[in-house]
């Protein structure tokens, strides 16, 4: 017994089982539900952008841990989730190589160049969104949209394109329950908003995430686009715009990434107001029918700012100054 | 009965069952003790016996030095053997008396009962605690004394006992609350009567149910005595999370317990003093959780002061496999042992043995800013921040983000899915702050 050898580490000497790989296969078995929508209404196409997205991310996360001999840490999951919500972010139409090209940006460029996991000050799925709408507008926009089980080339406008009633758009507004269920035009995981709720209950659930950043955002956006609808005050279609584009994708998933988004509680709040007022000003009166990618990577850069000026009041402190 | 709570806080698993159902059992008697001049927050004592002095059982073989400091008496009776410095269960190397034990437990003559309550003054009161040795049982080991003497700008309206016991695995305060409630109600008394307070409160987790009804029975109908039903949840026990969830106050920032009218005891530290008024009995043995999962028989021991660590294990079966980790106190704040070899102090709660797969670090890595941290500390601090900026040396910003109050639960590291050494990291914060201060005056 007197060889025994003791670990004479500090304390805490019990932790959470939980770790990192853990968080982010929550997130993966989260978006399971839009996956599955969107190859039952987009069939095999969202499958293929899927899979060669999450497989270009995971690869080229290993290939750059490996170059810049530094542990790879693919078993992480978290560029499986940075692909999968690429991927979700495209349009049905558009081409495999446009999952490629943005999987390797995402990766390379808004996850590495910026220092790894929990650096990057921009959440990489939508920066890498943002890349591929500026270099091919076409492809990732009303020419690549199709509407769900209509054959391959026949391009359709998105419900929100319908509600803003866009010059040379026509169409009839989808009722709310096509809607709900995700058999839209759209890109392949923003359709259903069911799908989306249920992995975003989960994320809650799991503690993945917290209320704040998804409910205030999607309630702000349902109080502005309500007070300012096209009617007139207080007349707005609340259910189309919560429902429509990429509203629950962004609330649930995107806004919520950690890397990009304040972690103090009021900062969460005011980061989540933000994000809601920029979409719904986009939305209503932008040149854009849709606001989310934007409104987010817009307050992902003040994010650290706003974390800076939000330090929570501590245990004792207003006392102490009193 | 109240029910109370505070923010943040974790939940990790309890592992209480191997031991919450054993009664407290007397251990062996050692057959040498090893006492440390420092078993208590503050200056230590300096030894008024030396090698070859035939002691008796509690007499005084410590003499406190300076106002925050606890006497330290003999645990045996029997031959000092050794006055030298010996490891100590921090680390270092304490000056320590060592005492060979005769096997007689001959009493010293100072040791008769102090007469009833009633009769008593405040100040004999705090006299008896003073002398008596007592420290706070929980592991913070403050001198009770200093607590009972609050200065008299500061307006002490409620004494709190600590029967929280949050840390996992321990059941020292379990069992005590469960077998001497009786001496825990007159303890509180006492302090109530030192400290010329009216209202008394009993704070203890909801996951102990019997030591509720048990505390509660001996209260009976005093209406002075309240009996708070806490939450089950880690850190409930630290003294601001406690007060704030007794009183609704919060201790001011860089402030004491008392500037919140507060002073908090734990159950054991109640028993303890009303061992020394009923008894006249010095702190010369202590409850200690034994337990684990490479234990044999996990026990709740009375363990003579001075024990070794090794005697302990040997009487609850030894080791079932090889151990990893050997921890004095909880596993949350606890301290990790290179040696079986030291001797249990007044503040030793626990011995707790984990087995090499649970003692096993795992390397950090970068953090996500998940902000779980954030969401857990239950004094509302970013660790992730006051960590980062701990690591790079910057010192001046940990302490713009409140370094300094953090009670080091260790909550935040316990949650942290990316394993980042947040503790560690403040605590070398805290201590860099602190030097600087000291040089600044
Ligand atoms: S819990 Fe760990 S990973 Fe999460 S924010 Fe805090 S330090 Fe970073
Ligand atoms: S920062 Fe300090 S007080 Fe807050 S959870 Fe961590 S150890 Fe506890």
């Amino acid at each position: 017994m007197s060889d025994m050898f003791l670990t004479a580490s500090s304390s805490p000497h019990v932790r959470s089982k939980e770790d990192v790989s853990i968080i982010m296969r929550d997130v993966v078995i989260a978006l399971l539900p839009a996956f599955i929508c969107s190859i039952y209404f987009f069939g095999m196409k969202a499958l293929t952008l899927t899979l060669v997205a999450v497989l270009v991310a995971v690869g080229t996360e290993a290939l750059i841990q490996k170059l810049m001999k530094k542990p790879i840490t693919i078993n992480d999951w978290s560029a499986v989730v940075t692909g999968v919500l690429l991927a979700f972010n495209l349009p049905a139409g558009a081409p495999w190589w446009i999952a490629l090209i943005g999987s390797v940006f995402a990766i390379a460029i808004v996850k590495h160049a910026f220092g790894g996991i929990g650096q990057n000050f921009m959440n990489p799925a939508l920066a890498a969104r943002a890349f591929l709408l500026a270099s091919w507008p076409t492809r990732m926009t009303a020419a690549a949209f199709t509407w769900p089980g209509g054959a391959d080339a026949v391009a359709t406008a998105t419900p929100l394109e319908l509600l803003k009633g866009a010059e040379g758009v026509v169409g009839e507004l989808p009722s709310i329950a096509s809607l709900f269920m995700g058999n839209v035009a759209g890109t392949i995981g923003e359709t259903s908003a069911l799908a989306l709720i249920i992995g975003g209950a989960y994320l809650l659930y799991r503690k993945v995430i917290t209320w704040r950043i998804p409910t205030i955002y999607i309630g702000t956006v349902a109080v502005l686009t309500f007070i300012f609808g096209q009617d007139g005050l207080f007349t707005g279609n609340v259910l189309y715009h919560l429902f429509a584009g990429g509203l629950m994708l962004g609330a649930f998933y995107m806004a919520t990434d950690y890397s990009s988004s304040p972690v103090t509680p009021r900062g969460q709040i005011i980061y989540a107001l933000g994000c809601g007022i920029i979409t719904s000003a986009i939305r209503l009166w932008g040149g854009y029918p849709e606001g989310v990618s934007y409104s987010i990577l817009l307050m992902n850069v003040a994010a650290p700012l706003i974390d800076k000026y939000t330090m929570p009041k501590i245990y004792g402190e207003v006392k102490a100054n009193a | 009965m109240k029910q109370a709570t505070f923010h943040g806080g974790i939940h990790p698993s309890y592992f209480k069952e191997f031991t919450s159902h054993k009664k407290l059992i007397q251990s062996n008697p050692p057959s040498q003790v090893i006492l440390p001049m420092q078993q208590h927050i503050g200056a230590p004592c300096e030894p008024i016996v030396k090698k070859g002095d035939v002691v008796k059982l509690g007499q005084k073989i410590g003499e406190p030095k300076g106002f925050v400091s606890a006497p330290i008496h003999a645990s045996v009776s029997g031959k000092v053997v050794a006055v030298e410095p010996r490891l100590h269960p921090d680390g270092r190397k304490v000056l320590s008396v060592v005492i060979e034990s005769d096997g007689l437990d001959t009493l010293h003559e100072d040791i008769k009962p102090q007469g009833n309550l009633e009769s008593l003054s405040p100040e004999k009161i705090r006299d008896i605690v003073g002398e008596a040795g007592v420290v706070g049982l929980g592991g913070a080991t403050f001198p009770t004394k200093v607590k009972l003497s609050p200065p008299p700008e500061k307006k002490i309206d409620a004494v709190i006992l600590n029967g929280a016991e949050c840390e996992p695995y321990l059941t020292a305060d379990h069992r005590i609350m469960v077998e001497r409630a009786e001496d825990v109600v007159y303890g509180l008394k006492a302090l109530l009567k030192a400290l010329d307070v009216q209202k008394g409160y009993i704070g203890i987790e909801d996951n102990k149910l019997d030591a509720i009804e048990a505390v509660k029975k001996a209260v009976g109908n005093d209406a002075n005595i309240e009996i708070y039903s806490l939450h089950t949840k880690y850190p409930q026990g630290a003294e601001k999370q406690l007060i704030y969830a007794v009183t609704g106050r919060e201790v001011p920032s860089g402030g004491l317990p008392m500037d919140a009218g507060a002073v908090v005891q734990n159950v054991g530290t109640a028993v303890a003093i009303a061992d020394a008024i009923k008894i006249g009995m010095p702190l010369v043995e202590r409850v200690v959780t034994v337990t684990g999962s490479v234990i044999k028989e996990p026990q709740n021991l009375l363990v003579r002061l001075g024990t070794p660590f090794k005697e302990i294990i040997d009487q609850c079966g030894g080791f079932a496999k090889n151990p990893g980790k050997l921890i004095m106190g909880g596993p949350m704040m606890g301290m990790a042992q290179f040696s079986i070899e030291v001797p249990v102090l007044k503040g030793t709660s626990g011995i707790l043995a984990l087995d090499e797969e649970e003692a096993n670090v795992p390397d950090p890595t970068p953090c996500i800013r998940c902000g779980k941290c954030v969401n857990v500390c239950p004094i509302n601090l970013l660790p992730l921040y006051i960590s980062a900026y701990s690591l790079n040396d910057a010192f001046d910003k940990a302490e713009e983000y409140h370094a300094l109050d953090c009670i080091e639960c260790g909550s935040c590291s316990f949650i942290c899915p990316s394993r980042r050494p947040l503790v560690p990291s403040i605590r070398v914060a805290k201590r860099e702050i602190l030097a600087k201060k000291r040089k600044a005056k």
